[in-house]
């Protein structure tokens, strides 16, 4: 045995032991490799398999399927640019250019010396204090190219990450408008006490006259999916807190967890309370792993303090407590079943519904997933009733919503607006700058233009799972489709044909577009598959993913036909370019080594 | 009136039993709905999408669809058929199929229902991806090229022959089948020739070895009957009870 | 379908046809239309073609195309042909979707040139700019020029060939369906 075998094996042992040799930890194991070896060495997936009684094709899918996790190794140091729309209007391009120049490595590529390596990512959501990058796992906001330059000082002389400058690592709440949630203070354990007092049922019964819904874009009601899943059978219950905030230009979640985390766990716990259930996850998006360590002081805290372990508050049959899962870079696991198949260890595809996870969720048995802001709400209706809730917003969609609001504006950051505030309102309070439209729920949501700005935000209206990204007048909304379709092409999960090849193909039409050499029969192209993923994609990613391409084709033309060449039918690659690797192998460069068509262009227009 | 355990298929009533799905009920009734992950044995997948109907005018997976009574399915509509094309299209380019030169030609349902929706070109540009072969194997070649990730293999190795052989890995256009074994090579696992992976692979990924042409292209079963015809014949010839 | 007669058009049609990276087995099937051709002789007359021995083409209303794209000759003889024809028919499976010549894809064009011409042979890949420079894939004809109609199959018999061309010929919208729609 080599000693490298040797050390894997010691590390192996060791993190097996650490997570209990358990299966459902495959990914956190892997995590764990990934930090210790700067990938999942191969010789590791064999080992893992047979310790963990897996099949190999089981921990390689896993391994394959997360972005943060690599097969070959990445740098030392590594460096991830958030590649969302908003970090590009903020300029990381240039920023990435520039440290790419001085560490001498491009992006997608590792220096020789494996100090470092470079590449871009889906948004990190720090999309009002971008641009932003993730260093080691660790979020880095407000880059400039000063900031850049410290950086790559930093990773030349080899300094670790925990001695960096804490103002690198500053992330600021921006908390522009607080309302019943943002604005109230909140005394740990109130809330579980709270419910307690009222007993199971009539709890179960405020959230019902409450009316509460998911916050996480579906808009289920959360009163109905907690009785479903405390009616359904099984021996155990589980609740999960979905913290997996990947859609491009939302952020909420994150302040929410970073600054309102006892609201967080006491919603867990009263959901818990409410449906029977003793086990609890926060599955915490990648993304946000500068979070975790806080997050478990947090879950200590709230232990001692008796809102999560056994006989809570002195109720004998309600025990519960709560595991923070990290996802790995899969905007999929976002989708609930997606998420549970991640939380079992296993790559986060979304299964088939029904049954869905009220009757058959985590390890097959009943379990509530809701978002990180439903979460805190639920400490809202516990604290003051559903009718006091009720008063807040409107019939179908009560008590507030909190925005992420970012793009061309004076003042990014978070709004908390009770629903039905209309879109201008929003504008105004954040000084929108000119806008020409604006895309509500993310990448996924849909794009609307100063004509619809009077509608509001509600269920009945425009849901949004929270994301406001605006665009001024300056901005060529092509550019904000062609990073959308880079976004899915990435993170489609490959599970439906539709999805899988359909995000694909609208990616290299649109990059074709870009490059000049779109024509009317790509716009059709692009509409014609849009429609064919919106009807037979396996979930809410597919059925989405070509929603901005369709916005956008569909409010502003304009941005794509000036990009359009200027005949009916364009090749589906560079012809020219096609003989390149012939000419430099045959050492020629005659007129008869090019393709250009030129001459021929003439003869078919005049045709 | 409607029938307790009756549905609509294009207008067509289709009785069903309790825990069918649409696409169950629909080929045990001779009605063809196109599919290419479903196999009678296996736990449905819903993965391929070409059994997308519109159930009440909403799209979804025939084959992960219960069936219920009073249901208005369609499924053989000019825009249904032209999305299929296109998922068809879609299969066609991601992977190499090169059928003039493949031993499953004239057996394979993702040429027989490429003849079916009358698809005359993969239309789209071709990913022409570069994929290996495992000849690994003493008598079963996999030829990745042509595979297109129904996990047919995955589910029969799995739920019949009790190996998990097979399992997909990667993610988006680099997902792909993965031989469960330290080598990943075919040869180095108890696959077996009789197994059931062996035989419901839907397209050329997974073949025998040695039996090369036995029967002449032309005289192949879709060569003789379409795919749509054939399910309504055997539908007839075995009903489900 | 061989007993529908063709509705005579009002001339000719002037036809152009062509082989590219295909092994000309389309156009031994097209011969295979048999006596079929006398028929065909009435509605139309060939340009451009190895039938006809003619090296360019004129204005035409059909072209038919055998074979995929693998080189820079290739793609001019395309660009002739759509630049002088009304409608361009891909014919066989090599020009739908890039067929056996295809399977070179996976080979890196450059490495295979320097294996047969130098490691082999001891010489150098010839430069001589007669010869056609090859594309680094070989491609379907619709990823150059735009292509109106397909006739898949390696090679579409005959009788597939005579029903499209002569729907063609008189107007009706081609179609090939069980058992002349074929990819083998």
């Amino acid at each position: 045995m080599t000693t490298r075998e040797a050390a894997l094996d010691t590390v192996l042992a060791d993190l097996l032991a650490r997570h209990g040799r358990d299966p459902g930890r495959l990914l956190q194991i892997l995590l764990d490799v990934q930090a210790r070896f700067t990938r999942v060495p191969p010789e590791a997936v064999p080992k893992l398999a047979a310790a963990l009684d897996l099949p190999i094709g089981e921990v390689e899918s896993t391994v394959e399927f997360y972005s943060f996790l690599s097969r070959t190794p990445v740098g030392d140091y590594r460096i991830l640019f958030s590649d969302n729309i908003t970090d590009r209007m903020l300029g990381n391009q240039t920023i990435l250019d520039h440290m790419a120049k001085r560490l001498g490595v491009r992006a997608g590529e590792v220096s020789e010396d494996g100090l470092v390596s470079l590449d871009t990512t889906s948004c990190t959501g720090m999309c009002d204090q971008g641009p932003a990058i993730l260093v080691n796992g660790i979020a880095i906001t407000r880059m400039t190219l000063r900031r850049a330059d410290q950086v790559c000082d930093l990773v030349r002389n080899r300094v670790p990450v925990a001695e960096w400058p804490a103002d690198f690592f500053r992330v600021e709440h921006n908390i522009r408008r607080a309302d019943m949630l943002l604005g109230a203070d909140f005394m740990p354990g109130s809330a579980v006490k709270a419910a307690i007092a009222l007993g199971r049922d009539r709890f179960l019964e405020e959230m019902r006259i409450s009316n509460l819904r998911g916050r996480g874009g579906a808009g289920f009601t959360t009163a109905v999916k907690w009785e479903a899943a405390r009616n359904a059978s099984g021996d155990e219950r589980y609740v999960v807190c979905n913290a997996d905030e990947g859609e491009p230009g939302t952020f909420k979640d994150r302040v929410l967890l970073q600054y309102y985390p006892e609201r967080v766990f006491e919603g867990m716990a009263l959901a818990a309370y409410a449906i029977g259930a003793r086990h609890g996850f926060l599955y915490l998006r990648g993304e946000y792993l500068y979070l975790r360590p806080m997050l478990e002081e947090k879950l200590v805290e709230l232990r001692a303090l008796g809102v999560l372990g056994r006989s809570i508050f002195g109720v004998g049959d309600f025990a519960f407590d709560i595991e923070i899962h990290m996802g790995a870079g899969a905007y999929v696991c976002g989708e609930e079943t997606a998420l549970i198949e991640s939380l079992e260890g296993k790559a986060g595809r979304p299964r088939i519904r029904p049954p869905f996870p009220v009757t058959s969720g985590y390890r097959g048995l009943p379990t509530v997933v809701n978002n990180v802001e439903t979460l805190c709400k639920v400490t809202e209706i516990a604290l003051h009733g559903g009718a006091w809730y009720r008063g807040y917003g409107t019939k179908q969609s009560t008590g507030t919503k909190i925005l992420s609001v970012s793009g061309d504006c004076a003042r990014p950051g978070i709004y908390e607006y009770p629903f039905g505030v209309r879109i201008s309102q929003v504008l105004e309070d954040c000084g929108a700058v000119r806008p020409r439209a604006v895309q509500i729920s993310g990448a996924s949501g849909q794009c609307l233009t100063p004509r619809e700005f009077g509608r509001r935000i509600a269920f009945e209206d425009v849901p949004t799972a929270g994301a406001l990204m605006i665009f001024g007048d300056h901005r060529d909304m092509f550019e904000v489709a062609l990073n959308f379709a880079h976004f899915f092409r990435h993170e489609s999960c490959g599970f439906c044909t539709p999805c899988r090849v359909g995000t694909t193909i609208q990616a290299k039409i649109m990059d074709k577009i870009a490059a000049g050499h779109g024509t009317q029969y790509e716009m059709n192209e692009l509409e014609h598959l849009h429609e064919v993923m919106r009807t037979a994609s396996h979930c809410g990613l597919g059925q989405t993913a070509g929603q901005a391409i369709a916005d956008t084709i569909a409010e502003f033309r304009g941005d794509y036909e000036k990009r359009l060449a200027r005949r009916d039918f364009e090749p589906a690659f560079d012809l020219d370019a096609a003989l390149a690797r012939a000419r430099e192998v045959t050492g020629r460069d005659d007129a008869d080594s090019r393709l250009v068509e030129e001459g021929w262009q003439l003869r078919e227009t005049t045709r | 009136m409607s029938d307790d355990a009756t549905f609509m298929l294009d207008g067509r009533p289709i009785r069903f039993e309790a825990g069918q799905s649409i696409l169950q009920a629909a080929l045990a009734a001779g009605a063809f709905i196109p599919n290419l992950c479903h196999h009678p044995e296996f736990k449905p997948h819903g993965s391929c999408k070409l059994c997308t109907v519109k159930v009440n005018g909403r799209a979804s997976s025939a084959c992960t669809t219960r069936a219920r009574a009073g249901q208005e399915v369609a499924s053989d509509t000019p825009e249904l058929n032209r999305h299929r094309r296109t998922l068809l299209q879609m299969l066609f380019v991601e992977g190499n199929h090169f059928c003039p030169g493949c031993e499953k030609s004239g057996q394979c349902r993702l040429q027989a229902l490429a003849y079916d929706l009358e698809m005359l070109n993969p239309h789209y540009e071709h990913f022409y991806p570069p994929r290996p072969i495992d000849a690994s194997h003493p008598d079963v070649l996999i030829d990745f090229n042509r595979c297109i990730l129904c996990a047919l293999c995955v589910r029969a190795s799995r739920d019949v022959d009790g190996k998990t052989v097979f399992a997909l890995a990667g993610r988006g256009t680099a997902q792909h089948l993965v031989v469960d074994c330290p080598s990943g090579k075919l040869g180095d696992t108890d696959f077996a020739a009789t197994d059931k992976a062996a035989e419901v692979c839907p397209v050329g990924a997974i073949l025998p070895k040695r039996v090369g042409f036995a029967v002449p292209i032309g005289e192949r079963p879709f060569d003789i009957e379409p795919i749509s015809v054939q399910a309504a014949h055997a539908a007839h010839a075995e009903p489900r009870g | 379908m061989r007993h529908v007669a063709p509705t005579p058009p009002r001339r000719k049609l002037r036809v152009a046809t062509a082989s590219l990276a295909g092994c000309f087995g389309c156009h031994m099937s097209f011969l295979d239309i048999d006596e079929r051709l006398l028929d065909l002789i009435d509605l139309v007359e060939f340009d451009r073609s190895p039938i006809t021995d003619i090296k360019h083409c004129g204005p035409c209303d059909i072209g038919i195309i055998e074979g995929g794209v693998c080189n820079a000759e290739n793609v001019h003889v395309l660009w002739e042909l759509r630049a002088n024809c009304k409608v361009l028919v891909a014919l066989g499976a090599c020009a739908v979707n890039g067929g056996l010549p295809a399977q070179r894809n996976h080979l890196d064009v450059g490495s295979c040139l320097a294996r047969v011409y130098r490691d082999r042979a001891g010489g150098e890949v010839p430069d001589d700019p007669e010869l056609p420079l090859l594309l680094d894939k070989v491609r379907p004809l619709n990823e150059v020029v735009r292509i109106d109609f397909f006739i898949p199959g390696c090679p579409p018999s005959g009788d597939a060939i005579w029903k499209y061309l002569t729907d063609l010929i008189s107007g009706r919208m081609p179609r090939l369906e069980h058992p002349m729609l074929h990819f083998d």
